[in-house]
């Protein structure tokens, strides 16, 4: 897969390394010349330095056979150009942006750009997740958080030890997929007993998370 | 007559009160139209003449809140004219596809830009190419001026 990402800072050159390690091609473009030359260095991959919201600049990194453009610049609207130029006219399939203003997730989306992560959103929802609710190790919203991935950890104090699964009063809408134990996932069944320190995986609507955690915790919000 | 007065009572949302914003506002304003100018910086605002009728909003208009502090979703006209492209492609753009303003129309700097944004109603107005063409002009006819 190849891929294109514009923009610089620490985002892009972790970024790179994560794709470049499942071996994906990296493209980079970065409108600071000296640090083209250095994520060249160090990846070993093609940069470009220019202004990737001018369509020579995306086409000399050949954003006509990439697969995905990222556009993490700190300016939204560059973000929003970069997208919709690799869409609209060298047809890439899928963009990516990453949006300061809230706001701009959903303006974003109606114009045209394929997914839109809002940075300031997932920071302060994960802050306010954490505050509110300790025994949560983990919680990922996926699908723009019509869905919720929760880990919760099983404390002393749970009224849920030595159950079975099936014996739960688990809201609707809502389901264990895997228990860690000791460090080791076990997919579950309706006869696997749940023990101390067990940490559970929960998939489930985020109309139920309340519901989901009291029954497990035992403890109202 | 009613046309005349509707006219009058169009609604014009000027982004930008750079030179051009400025100058749009100025000109506008004498024709008697209502209008509301966005800059960011409210020195901007020295540039519009004395008579200057309208009103003026200091804000970022890259921000929802502000397009929506100005009433975009009851204007008839916006104007952008900020100094960066991008802001203005996405300023047209809010303006056109999220709240259908009739009419649109933005510089743009860069003309390679234009090719993505014709076939959004979006009116563009290019400098460079304004310039290009006169300079042509003047050379091709010797200076004589031609009507398109």
């Amino acid at each position: 897969m190849k891929i294109i990402i514009v923009g610089g800072g620490n985002n892009v050159y972790f970024l790179t390394k994560i794709f470049i390690s499942k071996g994906y091609n990296v493209t980079i473009i970065n409108s600071d010349k000296e640090e083209c030359v250095k994520l060249a260095r160090i990846y070993n991959i093609v940069t470009v330095n220019g202004d990737a919201t001018k369509p020579y600049i995306l086409e000399d990194a050949g954003v006509a056979y990439t697969d995905l453009v990222i556009a993490l610049t700190s300016k939204d609207q560059s973000n929003l150009v970069i997208c919709q130029l690799a869409e609209k006219i060298f047809k890439v399939s899928r963009t990516f942006a990453v949006v300061n203003d809230p706001n701009n997730v959903d303006i974003f989306k109606e114009l045209g750009v394929d997914t839109v992560i809002s940075t300031t959103d997932i920071i302060s929802s994960l802050i306010e997740q954490r505050i509110s609710i300790e025994d949560i190790i983990n919680l990922i919203p996926m699908e723009e958080g019509k869905v919720i991935n929760l880990e919760v950890e099983i404390l002393e104090d749970s009224p849920v030890i030595n159950n079975k699964l099936k014996d739960l009063s688990m809201p609707e809408d809502s389901t264990i997929g895997c228990i860690i134990r000791n460090d080791k996932p076990v997919i579950p069944n309706g006869d696997t007993i749940i023990l101390l320190n067990d940490k559970l995986i929960i998939l489930c609507l985020p109309k139920v998370q309340s519901n989901v955690l009291k029954s497990i915790t035992g403890r109202i919000e | 007559m009613t046309m005349l007065n509707k006219k009058k009572d169009e609604y014009i949302i000027i982004v930008g009160c750079g030179r051009l914003g400025g100058s749009i506002a100025n000109l506008l304003s004498k024709e008697g139209k209502s209008i509301v100018v966005i800059d960011k910086n409210e020195s901007a605002f020295t540039k519009l003449s004395d008579d200057f009728s309208g009103f003026t909003l200091e804000a970022n208009a890259i921000e929802l809140d502000t397009l929506l502090r100005a009433k975009i979703d009851k204007a008839d006209v916006v104007v952008v004219a900020t100094d960066d492209d991008n802001t203005n492609i996405m300023i047209a753009q809010i303006a056109k596809i999220i709240y259908k303003v009739p009419r649109v129309i933005t510089r743009l700097y860069e003309p390679a830009r234009e090719e993505v944004y014709k076939n959004l109603n979006i009116d563009t107005i290019c400098p460079t190419n304004l310039s290009a063409l006169e300079f042509k002009n003047i050379i091709i006819n010797n200076g004589e001026k031609v009507e398109k």
